[in-house]
């Protein structure tokens, strides 16, 4: 069980990274990895939404929809599940750590539109995973996305001194770099077998 | 009105430009076909619902817009969805989770927000019309290269010649960002030629 629970984990986080397999969460990737700083901020503001997300939805599809044969709505209750949730998430941020509420402030409503959440949850109902095991892989999901988007922003802030050809810059040296960092982590393919 | 349609095949082309939606643009263009399924199943639920959000515009309370806006566009990612697994099931398989994916392409909250809220209904439909063609044009373009770069074939048929060593990195993951980066570059010095003439 614990054994399982850790291919996940690592699985959702490196060999099976969301951002660089499945291509989750690209608009955020590259729309706000230009500072370490931000991208650690909204890769943890991230992660709490996708593990509660993933808990959330789970209890909402096996406990509700299916029970009640209304699987047709799947789409439309997780998307307001989520949406909800961000809501719910900056609401009691702002209450109880208003410091905390600064810093994340700005990228919480982003995160409802980060397709890795909703992504997330639709694997999850895809590969049946049971209830631990959905929570984990949210959290291994978020873990990482933090990590693609903070090795992303660290890559970008030593880019601003580098000879860019003019018709690349911005958005097509950032793919470029992407597909590189693609590569490197498929080198660690081989960590787990069967995947 | 023409302005309305054509300003999404080019100038904000939602894939070149405003680089919006990359997450189905990436993930589904393994092949050119995939790319094309993926852009008409986009284009359907962009007109759709550009045109009712623009017909409820008006009684839609300014603060619940955007939920309404994810609600309507969740419905017809819905009915595009099992329409594709009626008719189409095995495209439907190979795409997988990115169809109901579209929900949360930026593309279609983005017209949502920007041009359906505030127009009126034709024109509406003509902008969403415009920015769906543009995002499948880009799509086709994309999964093309990658066909006949990772496989040799375009649309299932052979182009190359035999012995044509496939580039399997083309269809990977990292082939996916490489040709697009490349493409926008591309993009934009065509953009650029344009403009100075």
């Amino acid at each position: 069980m614990i054994q399982e629970l850790i291919i996940i984990l690592i699985a959702a986080s490196i060999t099976n990274n969301f951002v660089l397999t499945y291509f989750l969460g690209i608009c955020p990737f590259i729309g706000v990895s230009n500072k370490i700083d931000s991208a650690v901020g909204l890769g943890m503001a991230t992660t709490f939404v996708m593990t509660m997300a993933a808990a959330v939805t789970w209890i909402i599809y096996h406990r509700i929809l299916v029970p009640f044969n209304l699987v047709f709505l799947q789409y439309v209750a997780f998307i307001i599940v989520i949406a909800s949730l961000v809501q719910f998430v900056e609401m009691f941020i702002r209450k109880t750590a208003p410091a905390l509420y600064r810093t994340l402030g700005i990228f919480l409503p982003l995160i409802t539109t980060n397709c890795a959440i909703l992504g997330l949850t639709l694997f999850m109902v895809l590969r049946k995973y049971s209830f631990p095991e959905a929570i984990v892989f949210g959290l291994g999901a978020g873990i990482g996305f933090t990590l693609a988007l903070v090795i992303m922003a660290g890559i970008r802030e030593e880019l601003r001194f580098a000879d860019i050809p003019e018709p690349l810059k911005g958005t097509g040296i950032t793919l470029l770099i992407a597909g590189m960092l693609a590569l490197a982590f498929m080198g660690f393919g081989g960590i787990i077998s069967g995947q | 009105m023409t302005k309305d349609f054509i300003r999404g095949l080019w100038k904000e082309n939602p894939v070149f430009v405003q680089v919006l939606g990359m997450c189905p643009t990436l993930a589904v263009t393994t092949k050119a076909l995939f790319g094309l399924s993926m852009g008409l199943a986009t284009t359907f639920v962009v007109v759709s619902s550009s045109v009712v959000i623009s017909v409820i515009r008006k009684c839609v309370p300014e603060q619940v817009r955007i939920p309404m806006f994810t609600v309507v566009i969740a419905t017809f990612v819905t009915v595009a969805d099992y329409m594709l697994k009626a008719n189409f099931f095995e495209i439907s398989k190979a795409l997988g989770p990115y169809i109901p994916l579209i929900v949360v392409n930026c593309v279609i909250l983005g017209r949502a927000e920007a041009f359906a809220s505030k127009h009126n209904v034709m024109r509406s439909f003509l902008d969403a019309l415009g920015m769906g063609v543009g995002f499948t044009c880009a799509l086709v373009v994309l999964g093309a290269v990658r066909e006949i770069l990772g496989g040799g074939t375009l649309f299932g048929y052979r182009v190359m010649w035999e012995g044509f060593t496939s580039w399997i990195i083309m269809i990977l993951p990292a082939g996916a960002f490489i040709t697009l980066g490349l493409l926008v570059g591309a993009f934009n010095m065509a953009d650029k030629r344009m403009k100075e003439k």
